[in-house]
């Protein structure tokens, strides 16, 4: 390389760098947190106001939008039978297509009427794309829509499928793609080799129907990062290069809300909200705190800036402090809620099953800054990237942002 | 000038992108393809294949869409993303797709239903007006989704067919019509809408018949299923067929008796013999006489813990329970041997006790891949019972 091709590579890198934005490449965005460091977001929008661009979706579904560098992702699934899966990717800037791949489904497709086969927000580790589905198909494509590999889990493990559908969102951790499929049959967790889609290690799962998605709790000293499931036995931690089994917590998690992580803490939907702090290999976690009137419904709890959110089943926003569980506030807002709440620039964004979406900005005291109300059913979690808020519904796919994101 | 050095560009485009891959290599690449089983175990040379394929030209989607006629179903998802890239990028780059390979290959009802559906689209995609000149036409075609499409047309059209003709010849055309789309139709949303037409024309239809439900067993139960356990015993029913057998169940002796449902939708319902019981299980036997050997699906609807055996041989099994039922939930695909065949279901009941867990119940019929009923030799004239 000579000095001029090295200038210009290190100006593309500075261009990446300082216009890319944070990428939202999951299930509650960066580390799964649902915490973006993006400001100048939008707190009103309607539809002459705040919306950037709104794109049909030909199918159905719930799963979160994930956004990779100019690239916006999002699944969906069609026919009479739902059988049809799909992965697009749209340009971020002007909601044009850029591709879409479609499949068969090779497992069961019935669920619940409210939801679908779409129901997995993908994951991106930025140079790959892992769809998942209710149906527990999973593809792996690059950037640009090519094919890398492909699983049909119920062809491999003809029993793991639940009746009602199932919604785990998959992540990748290092080198290995992580996905639960927890059902009362064949319930079992898998890590996959991202390169090849090959088992690098399966687990046999409580056999109890569960909705959650894993987590990740970043290494210490120099350790691996630890990989943590959640059943309805609780939760489980494993090595997530070998699927080794290293601590357990045996007090029993909701199916429905997933646990937060932050400040060196697990905040598991058990008894409750119970704070987690682990320990060491083969010992149980020690209880921080638990306070059974922090028990989130569906949407489950957010760590954000020392405190920890929940959303109640009519809609009461609360507010503890991250280290004590003592509660801070609560706001009632308009639900029911079935996405989970992201945080960006001292803002909570919430999106009802109505389209509604409420902003809440946190402080000493919850207060209601901002809405926007889209008309259609919301039941993703929304994600946030380059100064917009990036939403779903069996219709359409909205850029909520103000003008001045575009530029 | 522009527009030349644009065609050119594209023309260089598409000739470099199509890289020909033909002739044994394009063959070898599809077999690598659709072959491909489940476990991943050969993903890396099947991404190499795919890689290769994409880079064909669009005039090879003919061939590649014929190698959907023998290839796995993990291998026909290979083959569908690998059609749908070349075709993208094909369009993308201002070439042509084969139109007329395309309807010819959606025209041939001995291809694989799905890839002829994957040529209808990237057909439409050329030829927009391609729908109306063949839906029309596919009212029996062996494709479910373009029955689906055809069965819609014409139910779109039935209701204006018949303006300004006198109220007898209407109510005989209507009828004609909603016969020839009921027997068109395999879709239950589909079925119900005629169903109700045919309804208000004083025509009664006889579900179980169009679906091929099963409708007269004989039952025995309650044997015990405490703590779920009994989904794994060995009952007396499982290990011999003798309906005149007496058996200990789970309070007391137990012994086969008839059960006819007459239900539109042949649920047979444990409860009604047995009464509403937690923890226990049943069995159900059934003769279906088959005029020939024949592969055929045995389609369940349950929501209980099942398993299904035919002739002594276990299909499938689901320890499930309460998450939910619809028709054609369990597709079974099963070999009938000519004469009589042999229909074992054991179901289960949990000990769940909430007001959506009581049922204790199955749906079971016998059809081909496309939900065309196939019926006994001996099937019984259907009771009419309707609601």
């Amino acid at each position: 390389m000579n000095k001029q091709q090295w200038i210009c590579g290190l100006l593309a890198g500075l261009v990446v760098c300082f216009c890319g934005g944070a990428d939202w490449r999951q299930f509650r965005g960066p580390g799964g947190t649902g915490v973006s460091a993006e400001t100048n977001l939008p707190t009103q929008w309607s539809e002459n106001e705040n919306i950037a661009w709104k794109v049909a979706l030909p199918g159905r579904g719930l799963s979160g939008p994930i956004v990779i560098g100019d690239r916006v992702v999002v699944t969906a699934s069609t026919g009479y039978r739902q059988d049809r899966l799909h992965v697009f990717c749209f340009d971020a800037k002007t909601g044009k297509k850029r591709w879409q791949r479609r499949f068969w489904s090779t497992g069961r497709t019935m669920t619940h009427g409210k939801i679908c086969p779409a129901a997995p927000t993908p994951v991106s580790d930025g140079k790959r794309i892992f769809a998942t589905f209710s149906t527990n198909d999973v593809v792996c494509l690059d950037l640009e829509g090519n094919l890398k590999w492909l699983r049909g889990l119920t062809h491999d493990y003809p029993n793991a499928s639940n009746s009602l559908g199932m919604a785990s969102s998959p992540i990748v951790v290092g080198e290995t793609f992580v996905y639960q499929v927890e059902n009362d049959s064949q319930s079992l967790a898998v890590g996959l080799n991202i390169e090849t889609g090959k088992n690098r290690w399966l687990i046999d799962r409580p056999k109890k129907a569960s909705w959650t998605s894993p987590v990740v709790l970043a290494g210490q000293d120099g350790e691996e990062e630890v990989l943590v499931l959640q059943s309805g036995s609780g939760l489980h931690a494993y090595n997530p290069t070998s699927g080794d089994s290293l601590w357990s917590y045996q007090k029993g998690c909701s199916t429905i809300p997933s646990s937060a992580v932050g400040g060196g803490l697990i905040i598991a939907p058990s008894n409750g909200l119970t704070a987690l702090r682990p320990v060491s290999v083969g010992s149980e976690p020690e209880m921080v705190w638990q306070d059974n009137r922090l028990a989130p419904s569906t949407a489950s709890p957010l760590v954000y800036q020392d405190h920890v959110y929940t959303v109640n089943k009519v809609g009461v926003v609360k507010c503890a402090d991250l280290k004590t569980g003592e509660l801070a506030w609560q706001l009632r807002i308009k639900g029911p809620f079935s996405g989970t709440p992201v945080a960006a620039d001292g803002n909570l964004y919430f999106f009802n099953e109505k389209g509604v979406g409420q902003v809440v900005k946190t402080g000493e005291k919850g207060e209601l800054v901002g809405s926007g109300d889209l008309g259609e059913v919301i039941l993703c979690s929304p994600a946030i990237s380059n100064g917009a808020i990036y939403v779903r519904s069996d219709g359409h796919l909205w850029k909520i942002a103000k003008k001045s994101a575009d530029k | 000038m522009r527009s030349r050095v644009i065609s050119f560009t594209v023309a260089l485009s598409t000739a470099f992108s199509a890289m020909s891959v033909h002739g044994a290599e394009l063959q070898s690449l599809l077999k690598t393809l659709s072959q491909m089983e489940g476990a991943g175990g050969n993903n890396p040379a099947a991404t190499r294949a795919w890689d290769e394929l994409t880079r064909t030209s669009p005039e090879d989607l003919p061939e590649i869409l014929a190698a959907f006629d023998d290839c796995t179903v993990i291998g026909a998802n290979w083959l569908n993303l690998a059609v749908d890239t070349i075709a993208d990028r094909a369009l993308d780059e201002g070439a042509k797709l084969p139109a007329k390979g395309l309807e010819g290959f959606v025209l041939d009802h001995q291809r694989n239903p799905r890839a002829r559906r994957l040529a209808y689209d990237l057909l439409l995609r050329v030829d927009p007006a391609a729908k109306g000149r063949l839906v029309p036409t596919m009212l029996n075609d062996p494709g479910v989704e373009f029955r689906r499409d055809a069965v819609a047309h014409l139910l779109g059209q039935a209701d204006g067919l018949f303006a300004g003709k006198d109220v007898q010849e209407t109510r005989l055309l209507q009828e004609l019509v909603y016969r020839q789309t009921l027997n068109a139709a395999r879709d239950d949303d589909q079925i119900k809408v005629i169903v109700q037409k045919l309804k208000k024309l004083g025509v009664q239809v006889d579900l179980p018949r169009h679906f091929g439900f099963l409708m007269n067993w004989k039952t025995i139960g309650p044997f015990e299923n405490k703590g779920r356990a009994g989904f794994a015993v060995v009952y007396p029913p499982e290990k011999e067929m003798n309906l005149a057998a007496q058996y200990e169940g789970s309070s007391g002796a137990v012994k086969w008796q008839d059960y006819q449902t007459t239900d539109d939708y042949g649920m047979v319902n444990i409860n009604q013999p047995y009464g509403m019981l937690k923890e226990v299980l049943a069995y159900a036997v059934t003769d279906f006489d088959s005029a020939v050997e024949q592969e055929v699906e045995l389609r369940l609807g349950c929501k209980n813990a099942w398993k299904v055996w035919l002739n002594g041989e276990l299909l499938f099994q689901r320890d499930e329970y309460h998450r939910g039922m619809r028709l054609d939930q369990y597709r079974l695909k099963a070999n009938l041997k000519k004469g009589r065949n042999v229909i074992l279901v054991k179901l289960c009941q949990n000990e769940q006790m909430e007001s959506w867990t009581k049922e204790w119940q199955f749906q079971l019929r016998v059809c081909d891949a496309t939900g065309t009923a196939i019926l006994s030799t001996t099937r019984q004239p259907t009771k009419a019972a309707r609601k």
